[in-house]
């Protein structure tokens, strides 16, 4: 979605304010809010492209003036609702008003430490082949999906070259409207800066971002 | 976003309304059984006491004095992590990015805050922030300038943004002075900031 979330290249955000000796947490309730989202994912069953959909699927304006962690919390109270595994009158009263659904698994305190240390791979083994090979023009694909997708506005249209093709990955397109991972190759596409900031713009900036295939188009330059 | 809590500094007995809801939610899930108590505690202790970005500058140490090492790390980032025992959630994939007087690397996150956790640790409030995710991809040169870095003009500036789940760390360049520094000792020079690319490794005092 062409949403809030998409900041690459939007002006009037003002300078980066770095925090000296920067905690982790800046409130108990971050820690919670946090812990929270990491824990429910088992029983709730959802994926990482389902929760980064719900985090920006809000008005821009809502979605820039939320704190981050305001921002996983509301997208965690989203999911958990969307599943009936809590309700709004619930989260009122502050105590459970109704049982829990039977069969959820639950992350133990004693499964943390393996859960972290294994992560969430993404790459898919395929049989298909990759399009493109390193040093390809490519053009992205100039797409304005109402749901989520990982192809920034700032570079759609423009030309870059394959720099390198990564794997076959789980695609967050449809990941996260729960069509499956429907496995796309992957590649990191380099631009270079005065094509995606005008000619006027800094020669010596080169910008990548990594594309699945499907974002992708080879490119018909005009020699 | 300003990342921060409006509420924070408010008397303590106050408590804003998401500190209520998020207190409300946390005991609705663990009287349905779906939390553990105990391993959110784990997982807070985890990120705030355990991981964060002195793992990263072991690597870059390591990287720095360990030719076979090196190698390794840029071959495959997240085997040669591994190594050091680095690995895991939001770093399942990562890429090494090797800074050079000539190539200036800078990773940022322009749709959401991937950041590479088990060689940093979670990400800054500005890394998450409006300025640096609008600026790093058409202003990079400005975005070191906020943090007091500059670099020639024959310096390319090459903006890293993470779309996908690769994660990436820069290795900046070795301090001059620092021959035959013990990795240890290396590792004191290693900064957050200079593995996201928006500082340099400091020089020895």
């Amino acid at each position: 979605m062409n949403g809030g979330q998409d900041l690459g290249g939007t002006h009037g955000h003002g300078s980066v304010v770095a925090e000296p000796d920067e905690p982790v947490f800046h409130a108990e309730w971050e820690r919670r809010a946090f812990a929270l989202t990491l824990a429910m994912a088992r029983p709730g069953g959802w994926n990482i492209d389902m929760s980064r959909s719900a985090r920006e699927n809000r008005p821009p304006a809502e979605y820039l003036s939320m704190s981050y962690y305001q921002l996983w919390f509301a997208a965690l109270e989203t999911m958990l609702k969307e599943r009936d595994l809590v309700t709004d009158d619930e989260i009122v009263a502050g105590h459970a008003l109704r049982p829990p659904q039977p069969g959820k698994r639950v992350l133990s305190a004693a499964d943390v430490a393996q859960v972290l240390y294994r992560g969430g791979p993404t790459e898919r083994e395929t049989n298909t082949k990759a399009a493109f090979k390193p040093g390809d023009r490519v053009r992205a694909r100039d797409i304005n999906p109402l749901t989520h997708t990982r192809l920034p506005r700032y570079v759609r249209g423009h030309i870059g070259t394959i720099e390198r093709v990564i794997g076959c990955h789980v695609f967050p397109d449809s990941n996260a409207i729960g069509a499956g991972e429907n496995p796309q190759w992957l590649y990191t596409v380099r631009f270079d800066g005065p094509e995606l900031w005008g000619t006027g713009s800094d020669p010596s900036v080169k910008v990548s971002v990594d594309a699945w295939e499907p974002y992708l188009d080879p490119a018909k330059e005009i020699k | 976003m300003s990342g921060h809590d409006h509420h924070h500094d408010h008397d303590h007995s106050e408590l804003s309304e998401t500190e209520l809801r998020v207190r409300a939610l946390e005991t609705v899930l663990t009287e349905k059984g779906y939390v553990d108590p105990a391993a959110l505690d784990l997982l807070i202790e985890t990120y705030e006491k355990k991981v964060g970005p002195r793992n990263g500058a072991a690597v870059v140490a390591k990287a720095w004095a360990d030719p076979a090492f090196r190698a390794r790390l840029f071959k495959d980032a997240t085997a040669a992590i591994g190594e050091l025992g680095y690995a895991g959630r939001q770093g399942e994939h990562i890429v090494a990015l090797e800074n050079t007087p000539k190539l200036h690397n800078m990773v940022v996150c322009t749709l959401c805050s991937c950041y590479p956790w088990p060689v940093l640790g979670l990400p800054p409030v500005w890394y998450k922030s409006a300025p640096y995710r609008s600026r790093a991809v058409a202003d990079p040169r400005g975005v070191l300038a906020d943090f007091g870095v500059t670099l020639g003009k024959d310096t390319e500036i090459r903006v890293w943004d993470s779309t996908a789940e690769i994660r990436y760390l820069v290795i900046p360049m070795r301090p001059a002075g620092t021959e035959g520094w013990s990795e240890e000792k290396l590792a004191d020079l290693v900064t957050r900031d200079s593995m996201i690319g928006t500082g340099l490794a400091k020089a020895p005092t």
